[in-house]
């Protein structure tokens, strides 16, 4: 499904990425850690077409078409979701009616018809229920003065509401509550499935608990240093991040 | 000023001055003459004058504005259907004659009334002779001059002590002839505890290009609750002058909006005088600019007694190469002990030709006051933008949204429903794939 070779990425002539090289396939989850600074926000930003950022070179194809050519909107409505690890305060919008331009926008693109307000409300209140979110919210100012919690919840909302086929979800298991990780982890868990790729930006193995991911990478310098199955998260919580650069494991450089 | 160009309006006087309305009161002629004589040795605004050192009236200066006493144009009320607000008392002006077969006033309360300035002069002269002598004094420029000496007509309104005014009035002046000045002038007397709000609404029909030069009056009697909303939809080829100027006495409460969407070049000043302790007031401000458009406020707040209050907020947005220019000015005199003044401006521009000049202007002269103020000029926010479209939202559609919720904000703020709502649709028209996602 997501095919990124060579990726080199830098902001202000200031290299970020520096040779990204990644594969993840349709029903796979990859889990994606690594230090602060790492680049993984820069690679997941890329993923979902910011521009500010400069591809220097290296290629990401998607569904086997090239994904960078595409504006961040044709990428949405092809089904790249990012969960940002910021959500974006919009105030004077609310909630419900970037929920509906979203999807009313993806399903124009597909060719099928706009959803009306009563179809997509049934819609929403099915979606809000599973995440534990009151209804309030969708009348309310997309995250403004919502809670961090709330925030990635309501990002958690739009991906399920927006069914993507390969979601990026940034550190979205931060500044949750243990009882909201839970709920969280529950709606991710629940996108999983053989036709959708999932890949998590997080730091704590926690989130990893209650979804097993096919692969970890561990990113540093704007690198993957190191790729393993799901007990390289836990040798990560136990030993931190200090060996991996070092290159003191003789799993160093194994590619991903 | 350049003769030519003056004698072109003292031309146009002489020429109707005869058929204006009250030509048989000498105390008028005179006030009349008087003001004529001003505005010829002032003559225009130039660059030069510090309060309109960024909007050049060259192209009044320049026109070929004339006069008339009365319309000629016969305008339906069908086709004024569209730009009546709903539920309002309704006044109608056609190039600034009042036309009463197309204004509906409807039984007025007691202690209200309401009437056009020209039918007052013919029939009850006395009801405006010390209220327009007293404002006919130190003209503030050659537009308070020039409308003194050319007013043909306007909205009388006048409020008895305690008179509330339930059903809101609507004053619509539509401008439909190329090359006409109309010079108008509304007076709203407010006794004390009295209420009312009142809705001036300049439109046009057919986008002629015509100059507009009006002044509203508004004196709030004590505990008066007063609400002025100004509607600016002139033609794209016309030329807007306007003054409010409003005296507020104590404990009285004054909620002024002025929305500025078209003209090519408009010009608002909005004068509120604190003259007794404990008024307050709210000026809220909205400029929409496009093409090349030019949009100027300037508001004056003077705190003149103490423990005034005073709120503004204004925005602006400015697309393509329009231009814009706020001025907000607060005075607080030595005596006007806890005052109260904020002051705020937000500026979006939408192109790099887009321009706009905001200057807050605090003269605080007592020390016991609480006053501030913000201005700020800004783009579009990337990160918002970025967000909106990372969720399949087109770039244009993301930043039509972003500016209507910029925008919407003045809307929203406005309490008088049918206005409002008309507002609203307004801001859809003029952002429409912003209400493709609103709707
Ligand atoms: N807009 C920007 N301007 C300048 N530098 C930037 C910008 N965006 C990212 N960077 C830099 O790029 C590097 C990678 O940042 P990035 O946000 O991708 O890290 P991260 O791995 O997501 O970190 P964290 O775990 O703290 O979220 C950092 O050094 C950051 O300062
Ligand atoms: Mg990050």
């Amino acid at each position: 499904m997501l095919d990124i070779s060579n990726l080199h990425v830098s902001i202000d002539n200031k290299p970020i990425l520096r040779g990204i090289d990644l594969t993840v396939k349709a029903g796979e989850v990859h889990a994606v850690m690594g230090p602060n600074g790492s680049g993984k926000s820069t690679l997941a930003l890329v993923l979902a077409g910011r521009d500010n950022y400069a591809v220097t070179a290296g290629e990401v194809r998607y569904l086997g078409h090239d994904l960078l050519t595409l504006s961040p909107e044709e990428r949405a409505r092809e089904g790249v979701f990012l969960a940002f690890q910021y959500p974006v305060e919009i105030p004077g919008v609310a909630n419900i009616y970037l929920l509906k331009a979203a999807l009313n926008a993806q399903r124009l693109h597909r060719g099928e018809a706009e959803l009306d307000a009563v179809d997509f409300l049934a819609l929403v209140r099915d979606k809000l229920k599973f995440m534990g979110m009151d209804e309030a919210l969708l009348y309310r100012p997309v995250n403004q003065g919502f809670s961090g919690g709330e925030k990635k919840r309501n990002e958690i909302l739009q991906m399920a509401v927006m069914e993507p086929r390969l979601a990026i979800l940034d550190e979205t298991d931060s500044g949750l509550d243990i009882d909201a990780l839970k709920v969280v982890a529950d709606g991710i868990e629940n996108m999983r499935s053989p036709q959708r790729a999932l890949i998590l930006v997080t730091h704590y193995q926690r989130l990893l608990n209650y979804i097993v991911p096919d692969r970890v990478h561990v990113l540093s310098q704007g690198r993957i240093a190191l790729s393993g199955g799901p007990e390289l998260a836990l040798e990560l919580e136990h030993r931190g991040y200090g060996w991996v650069d070092a290159g003191k494991d003789s799993r160093t450089g194994v590619m991903p | 000023m350049n003769m030519a160009v003056s004698n072109l309006y003292l031309n146009e006087f002489s020429r109707v001055k005869t058929a204006l309305p009250g030509q048989r009161l000498p105390w008028l002629t005179n006030m009349r003459e008087e003001a004529l004589a001003s505005f010829r040795t002032t003559g225009f605004p130039t660059l030069r004058d510090e309060d309109w050192k960024y909007t050049s009236v060259a192209r009044i200066e320049q026109g070929h504005f004339s006069l008339r006493a009365a319309t000629t144009q016969p305008v339906t009320a069908r086709q004024i259907e569209t730009l009546v607000l709903p539920d309002m008392q309704l006044l109608v002006f056609v190039d600034g004659h009042h036309i009463p077969t197309l204004s509906r006033i409807d039984a007025l309360p007691a202690g209200v009334t309401v009437a056009s300035i020209a039918d007052l002069l013919e029939r009850e002269p006395e009801t405006l002779q010390s209220l327009l002598t007293r404002q006919s004094r130190g003209y503030s420029s050659g537009f308070a001059a020039l409308n003194v000496a050319c007013m043909a007509d306007g909205a009388y309104i006048h409020l008895a002590e305690g008179a509330v005014l339930e059903t809101s009035i609507h004053l619509l002046f539509v401008a439909c002839t190329d090359n006409l000045a109309s010079h108008c002038r509304n007076q709203l007397i407010a006794g004390a505890n009295s209420r009312a709000c009142i809705v001036e609404h300049h439109a046009m029909l057919g986008a002629a290009s015509y100059f507009t030069n009006v002044v509203t009056s508004i004196a709030a009697g004590s505990s008066a609750r007063i609400e002025h909303h100004k509607l600016q939809q002139e033609s794209p080829k016309a030329f807007h002058i306007a003054a409010v100027n409003a005296d507020l006495n104590e404990g009285s409460h004054f909620l002024s909006s002025s929305f500025a969407l078209g003209g090519a070049l408009s010009r608002t000043d909005i004068n509120v005088t604190l003259s007794g302790e404990g008024a307050e007031c709210s000026l809220d401000g909205l400029y929409m600019g496009d093409g090349r458009q030019h949009m100027d406020h300037h508001t004056c707040i003077d705190h003149s007694k103490p423990r005034g209050t005073s709120r503004e907020l204004y925005k602006g947005v400015l697309a393509g190469a329009s231009r814009a220019v706020f001025n907000g000015k607060v005075i607080v005199h030595p005596d006007a002990q806890h005052s109260d003044a904020f002051q705020t401006n937000h500026n979006l521009l939408l192109s790099e030709q887009a321009e706009v000049d905001t200057k807050p202007q605090l003269e605080i002269w007592a020390d016991d006051v609480k006053c501030s103020h913000g201005a700020t000029v800004g783009q579009l926010d990337d990160n918002q933008v970025f967000y909106l479209r990372s969720r399949g939202v087109d770039d244009s559609a993301a930043r039509a949204l972003l500016t209507h919720a910029f925008a919407a904000e003045m809307v929203d703020r406005v309490g008088l429903a049918s206005l409002r709502s008309r507002l609203d649709r307004l801001l859809r028209e003029r952002l429409p794939q912003s209400s493709e996602v609103l709707s």
